[in-house]
């Protein structure tokens, strides 16, 4: 009993690192509208800094006071960033903002490894509370008693704050209505720095308190902010009593989920939110939304088919595309493999993205499970590769029938925290359920056969597919489906008004876009030859985001031409620099900012205003765009 | 003059929406913006406050101009606004929706305080802790103008004051607008409800199609049936 009982309070005292973060994570959701995917980064960046200041500091004054002066120059960190990045972004659709703050996420990394190493970090206990206390045989770190009090203490302080100071009352008043808000005569440009600096500095302090209980490294950001995502998902983002109460619930089913699944305990946690989604899909404590803005919204250009002339070019391109084998060594031809496979693969985001209106931050899932589907049907099964290309993503088309029906019943920043819940879910399972995936250690030796084993010919075979591919996901764009698909994006209302059952449309386009993925996926597996549980991380699914952004998501063909572009730039970058994060990171904020429309929609504009006046015209848009709110 | 609008040309993306609207609002004037259903008041008064993000033309307040100014600019300038949606903060108290609206006092113009409005108001007071959301149409019709009056204004403009209230509290609507006439506030209020306009204005503008047609005092209405038909008829 009493073993259930210190298992109990262990989940307590993770819950305030947690409801820490995902209260200031909702706090600035609050008010600027924006889910700040760095917030991990400043988690990590808080525990790192506490680190140094506490090796420097000496006494119980310089521990504490290390952590707390951690967690202000942190919060001061971020208040650089609202008023660097963030403030040129608020207009911005929400896919923007999610990528911009996920490129600082990448910057920060790097520049994490650069300053404190590669290493884990391990930190001084806290002075006074390194023991533990006998609970009926049972020890209790008597550090975890203090975060225990502490999560409670700062619900009430946060309370307090919101309830009973004028900055409080208009921070809640901005939350509802921003413009009447200004209307009233109060600057907002300083509210939501505030705000922003609050949020921050509770995730840093959150990061700065774990340092005597856990390892300080370069890979807690996106740990947490996963967990954090979860934890507002089911508490509903803006609430931060609901933040509170989830926080508890995922860390005690973390706790117990050990206990009872030791290998998949994430599985339990999983099951919790699915329940939560179904019967609340604004969360426990959350409020319905309204309608959600546009996911791309910048000004959509009317879609057309191909002229035939086009067509010719197409068929063109891909010859020469097909020639490569002619006159490109073998590592072109692999290079030209994998740039093809993405093409698939960003296609197929493009799809769910850009023509279904659904910015999925966990299209990898379903690459993933099709290149594990390849690797269980030629390892386990050892079936030939003909019935593996086509059994494989199979497994994807059915995570994307599973996750695609609860990711649906949501929209917006919603629909994008659920997708990357799941994705890190699918990888998990892979990660840990070693027995059957391999863990770590991935499946080898899945090698295409004999026919195509040649670079040439699975070049020439990765081509045919992706070129058979975009097509297909092209028809659809201009079959009556798309039309309907593409109604519900641009009005959900309207189109159920005419008869279209959008969200049976909206999972339908979930459905391909998944398969499609698992079919790159499935390609992919034979390509290198084996796979492994980053094949489902959020490093890929972030790699087809700005594959799409960089092409154009407003384009139709923007992602072919951002597949190619990203992939080689890519590549290259990670044969020449260690610091490929960090240009990675700076390269999606640049995107974000100054080139909101990527390579083709920039070029589409060069070509209809006839000169390079294209960024007046995109600005004045802009505005206009503002104005029809 | 208090507030002098010239050539205000609004757009919603590409669609014009007005066109070279004039007018003006002397000190201590209560001044009607009469015209229908969507027939560009309160895009009128949205594009006053900067609330519409494309507007040109000039807009001159107290003798700044303040066309180019962002909303809260305007609002600590001392032009209040409220909206014809109300906007109450539906989470906050009544109290606390007051309390947003709070402005240092403001030389020229009348001083509000929570209990001087609650005079006004009595309704409100009896509810001082009850959430925004929770209350009825005319007692948020009642709190959006408190909330605007807390800023200590020199001029507001009221959109459809008296749209969807009872008959009763559209009268308690007029004592209040004479009341707060009488302590030397300015007014623009739009309206589509030309009894109530006449009961508390001294001056009208019609507009009909984004366009100003019409100006003149009351008097000057009255004298024109043919006008008032062509662009008022309910």
């Amino acid at each position: 009993m009493s073993f259930y009982v210190v298992q109990f309070l262990s989940g307590l005292a993770s819950a305030a690192a947690l409801f820490l973060v995902a209260s200031g994570l909702s706090i600035i959701f609050g008010v600027t509208r924006i889910v700040n995917f760095a917030h991990g980064a400043f988690y990590m960046l808080g525990a790192y800094v506490a680190f140094s200041l506490t090796e420097r500091l000496s006494g119980a004054l310089g521990f504490w006071g290390g952590i707390v002066s951690a967690a202000v120059i942190v919060a001061l960190i971020g208040v650089l960033v609202e008023m660097l990045l963030l403030r040129r972004i608020y207009r911005s659709p929400e896919l923007f903002q999610l990528l911009a703050t996920f490129g600082l996420t990448l910057m920060v990394e790097d520049l994490a490894v650069l300053i404190w190493g590669p290493d884990d970090l391990l930190g001084r206990r806290a002075p006074g509370l390194r023991g533990a206390f006998d609970f009926f045989g049972q020890a209790i770190p008597t550090y975890d008693v203090l975060l225990r009090v502490l999560g409670p203490v700062v619900l009430g302080a946060l309370w307090l704050l919101f309830h009973r100071t004028r900055w409080g009352v208009l921070v809640r008043a901005a939350t509802q209505d921003r413009d009447m808000v200004a209307a009233l005569g109060v600057n907002q440009k300083w509210l939501f720095t505030s705000v922003f600096a609050l949020g921050v500095f509770l995730a840093a302090l959150g990061g700065a308190l774990q340092i005597p209980r856990d390892a300080v490294n370069h890979t807690m950001d996106l740990r947490i902010i996963v967990d954090v995502f979860v934890v507002v998902v089911i508490g509903g983002l803006g609430s931060i009593t609901g933040a509170f109460v989830a926080a508890v619930l995922v860390s005690e089913l973390n706790a117990f989920g050990i206990l009872i699944f030791p290998k998949i305990s994430i599985i339990l946690v999983f099951l919790v939110m699915a329940v939560v989604l179904i019967v609340r899909p604004w969360g426990l404590f959350g409020k319905p939304e309204a309608a959600a803005r546009q996911t791309p919204g910048l000004a959509v250009q009317p879609w057309r088919p191909l002229s035939a002339q086009a067509r010719l070019a197409f068929v063109g391109v891909l010859i020469l595309a097909a020639a490569l084998p002619l006159l490109g060594s073998n590592y072109a031809l692999i290079v030209g493999a994998e740039i093809a496979i993405f093409v698939i693969f960003a296609v197929s985001l493009h799809f769910l993205m850009s023509v279904g209106g659904m910015a999925s931050f966990g299209h990898a899932a379903y690459f993933g499970l099709g290149a594990y589907g390849v690797a269980f049907l030629a390892k386990l099964a050892g079936l030939p590769m003909v019935a593996c290309l086509l059994l494989g993503p199979l497994l994807g088309l059915f995570g994307a029938i599973v996750f695609g029906w609860f990711a649906v019943q949501l929209s917006g920043v919603y629909f994008a925290m659920l997708t990357l819940a799941f994705a890190q879910i699918v990888w998990s399972i892979a990660f840990q359920w070693v027995d059957v995936t391999g863990g770590d250690n991935g499946i080898l030796g899945v090698w295409p056969a004999a026919l195509v084993a040649t670079p040439a010919r699975f070049y020439w075979l990765a081509l045919a597919i992706t070129a058979l591919s975009v097509v297909v996901m092209r028809v659809l764009v201009f079959s009556p489906f798309g039309y309907a698909l593409r109604a519900t994006r641009d009005s959900g209302l309207r189109s159920e008004a005419v008869g279209i059952n959008s969200k049976r449309i909206q999972w339908a386009a979930f459905v391909i876009a998944g398969t499609f993925a698992a079919l790159a996926g499935a390609l992919f597996a034979y390509l290198k030859g084996s796979v492994f549980p980053d094949n489902a991380g959020i490093a890929l699914s972030v790699d087809s985001l700005v594959m799409v952004l960089l092409g154009g998501v407003e384009t139709v063909s923007g992602a072919v031409v951002g597949a190619i572009v990203y992939k080689a730039l890519s590549i290259w970058l990670v044969s020449y620099t260690e610091l490929s994060k960090l240009v990675m990171g700076a390269v999606i904020v640049v995107l974000v900012v100054m080139f909101p429309k990527g390579i083709v929609g920039t070029f589409d504009g060069l070509i209809r205003s006839g000169k390079l006046s294209f960024f007046k015209r995109g600005s004045q848009r802009a505005t206009q765009a503002e104005g029809a709110e | 003059m208090k507030l002098s609008v010239s050539a205000l040309n609004s757009y919603y993306g590409p669609a014009h929406i007005l066109f070279d609207v004039d007018l003006e609002v002397g000190a201590g004037e209560v001044v009607a913006l009469l015209g229908r259903n969507g027939a560009g008041k309160s895009t009128t008064f949205r594009s006053l406050v900067g609330l519409v993000a494309h507007r040109e033309g000039k807009i001159v307040f107290e003798g700044h101009d303040i066309s180019k100014a962002p909303t809260h600019a305007i609002g600590r300038a001392g032009l209040g606004y409220v909206p014809e949606e109300r906007r109450i903060f539906t989470d906050l108290t009544v109290e606390e929706n007051l309390e947003v609206g709070r402005q240092p006092a403001r030389t020229g113009a009348p001083q509000w305080s929570r209990e001087k409005l609650f005079a006004l108001f009595p309704n409100l007071a009896e509810m001082r802790n009850r959430a925004g959301g929770r209350m009825s149409g005319g007692e948020q019709q009642m709190l959006t103008i408190a909330r605007t009056l807390m800023g200590n204004p020199s001029l507001v403009l009221l959109d459809e004051p008296s749209e969807g209230l009872s008959p009763k509290i559209v009268e308690q609507m007029a004592h209040a607008i004479l009341t707060m006439k009488k302590e030397g506030l300015s007014i623009l209020l739009s309206e589509q409800n030309l009894h109530f306009a006449r009961l508390i204005s001294d001056r009208s503008y019609i507009i009909e199609r984004g366009r100003i047609c019409f100006s003149g005092t009351m008097a000057d209405l009255d004298a024109r049936p043919d006008i008032r038909d062509a662009h008022l008829a309910m």
